[in-house]
């Protein structure tokens, strides 16, 4: 599915990624731990195209394609999605109107025909309801005025909506309740499938309890310091990045 | 100093320029070095308006400063719309028209006024005198459609009554310079006066939305929101100004003006005015010129939507504001239609 080989990222003069090597196949979820400022987010807004992240060396492929290629919309159209760790405020757009937009634009990407009114609205009010998001908080313009959890929820409600094929969930717990958390969690567990792939950023352990990873890679001064199943996870939480600040040195 | 006085004069040391205070940002004597020969008469377009959607009981239609269509067909008792159309069937030649509109106490009347060019390199100048009786309502949308080589100026002067509804949406779509202003005597009363604006340029289109309006007495409500997106090296130009007179008590004014460069090069020109010589009103005012927001473009990008339809998604919602507070549904679903087609020459 995702394989990035020897990826580097400068932002401005400073570079933040220093050789980058992961490999997500087909099915798997991968968690990416690491401490403040390790370039978690650097990679996220890499892979899914955001402007001023230069790639100064090595490549990321998802299928085989090379994804630094393309633009950001063209990466959705294929599959990418990134669940942003601060979602951004769309005024004056209505939730609905928004994911309904983002669904077209991406199936005539793909040369697929357009999903009708009466189809998109009963795929929305399925996945809302699921997500336990009030349908009449759909009509409201996107994330304006909505409450931390309830932006991470909408994320999960798009995902759940356009179908993505490789997810980049980064700090989805941040700002989270225990009851959010839980919610947020299901929709995410949802999503997982045979022909999926996912990377999960976050900086604690605690989300890893609801979302358990096939694999564990930790991330310190830009590179992928140390990996390992699930267990990984467990002793990072124990002992925390100090251990790795030397390796990242 | 005046552009009408110039062209009936031919005199084109008549016109404001720059060094004329209301005339700073849009410098008509810089334009203009000499008046056209006048336009000949001409007869109305075949073409439909602007806005066609809007079915209308009465239509006037004023071609090269003549009218040349009048009709008027009376509903008891009903809601009434009148287009009026003002059209320059002109090559480079120079006219200038004048209509007085009075509203009886108790009327309520839409207004769908169009300036169309056919022609191009016209100068035109038209004014409108609006009076409005106790209770009268009247929305009034102006949608300046003209080629991007035209001089045009439109001014108007609104007379409201106690009691009176006075709404107005004027969009620009600018050109070598376009001017339309309007003046307001508030009576206070009860009356409201809602004077709203936008402004969609590009190439080196320029645009020019000035208000003047005065509470002369207590009790009277304003409320003022003007956008603009402006991009290439267009020019928008937002005067308003707001004078509360002594004793106009429990006057409540409101006035917004907020723009988007779209790129380097555009500008903006701002002139915000609250004058307040009364001691009890509620007044506010907010101005802003900024950029699209390049993070919410990330985000929009990242969930499928190429970047030019991200763009336009966003213009729309930032012009929307202003398209939602037109009442008359047909005439705000014809205006959206409008400035959605106009967005795409933007995004």
């Amino acid at each position: 599915m995702l394989s990035i080989e020897n990826l580097r990222v400068s932002i401005g003069d400073k570079e933040i990624i220093k050789g980058l090597s992961l490999d997500i196949p087909t099915g798997e979820v991968h968690a990416l731990m690491g401490p403040n400022g390790a370039g978690k987010s650097t990679l996220s807004y890499t892979l899914s195209g955001r402007s001023g992240y230069e790639v100064t060396e090595g490549s990321a492929t998802l299928n085989g394609e090379d994804l630094l290629a393309l633009d950001p919309s063209e990466r959705a159209a294929r599959g990418v999605f990134l669940s942003f760790q601060y979602p951004l405020e769309i005024p004056g757009v209505p939730s609905l109107t928004f994911i309904r937009a983002a669904l077209n634009a991406q199936r005539k990407a793909r040369g697929e025909g357009e999903v009708s009114a009466p189809v998109f609205l009963k795929l929305a009010r399925e996945a809302a309801s699921k997500l336990k998001i009030d349908f009449d908080m759909l009509k409201r313009p996107l994330n304006v005025g909505f409450s931390g959890g309830e932006k991470k929820r909408m994320e999960i409600l798009q995902m759940a909506i356009l179908q993505p094929r490789f997810l980049i969930l980064d700090e989805t717990d941040s700002g989270l309740d225990i009851d959010a958390l839980k919610i947020v969690s299901e929709g995410v567990n949802a999503m997982r499938a045979p022909d999926r792939a996912m990377l999960v950023i976050t900086h604690y352990q605690r989300l890893l309890d609801y979302i358990k990873p096939d694999r564990v890679h930790v991330l310190a001064g830009g590179r992928i310091v140390a990996s390992g199943g699930p267990e990984l996870a467990l002793e990072l939480e124990e002992r925390g990045y100090d251990q790795y600040a030397k390796a990242a040195a | 100093m005046s552009l009408v006085k110039a062209i009936q004069t031919r005199d084109a040391s008549a016109l404001p320029g720059r060094r004329d205070e209301a005339w700073r940002y849009s410098d008509l004597k810089g334009v203009l070095r000499a008046i056209p020969e006048a336009s000949p008469a001409a007869a109305a377009p075949q073409s439909p308006p602007p806005l066609a959607q809007v079915v209308a009981d009465n239509e006037i239609v004023v071609v090269n400063g003549r009218s040349v269509v009048l009709r008027f067909v009376a509903v008891p008792g009903a809601p009434r719309t009148l287009r009026l159309r003002v059209v320059a069937e002109a090559d480079h030649t120079a006219h200038s028209g004048l209509l007085a509109l009075e509203l009886p106490a108790g009327s309520d009347l839409t207004l769908i006024e169009t300036y169309e060019g056919a022609g191009s390199g016209y100068v035109s100048d038209f004014g409108l005198a609006i009076s409005m009786g106790e209770g009268a309502r009247l929305e009034r949308i102006v949608l300046l459609d003209e080629p991007a080589d035209a001089v045009s100026v439109s001014q108007s002067e609104v007379e409201l009554s106690p009691g009176a509804r006075f709404r107005q949406t004027v969009i620009a779509s600018g050109a070598r310079l376009q001017r339309h202003e309007t003046h307001v005597r508030h009576p206070g009363g009860g009356a409201e006066a809602r004077l709203d604006g936008l402004y969609l340029l590009a190439g080196k289109r320029h645009a020019d939305l000035t208000t003047v309006l005065t509470h002369a007495a207590p009790d009277g409500v304003t409320s003022q929101l003007t956008k603009g997106l402006v991009k290439d090296q267009a020019r928008g130009v937002f005067q308003g100004r707001i004078t509360v007179e002594e004793g106009a008590d429990r006057t409540d004014a409101r006035m917004g003006h907020h723009a988007l460069l779209l790129n380097d090069g555009a500008e903006v020109d701002a002139k915000p005015e609250l004058e307040i010589y009364a001691d009890d009103v509620s007044c506010a005012h907010g101005n802003t010129v900024g950029s699209l927001d390049e993070e919410a473009l990330f985000y929009i990008r990242s969930r499928g939507l190429p970047e030019a339809e991200a763009r336009a998604l966003l213009m729309e919602a930032f012009v929307g504001e202003v398209v939602d507070r037109i009442e008359h549904g047909t005439a705000q679903d014809a205006v959206r239609a409008w400035v959605a087609e106009r967005l795409r020459g933007l995004s």
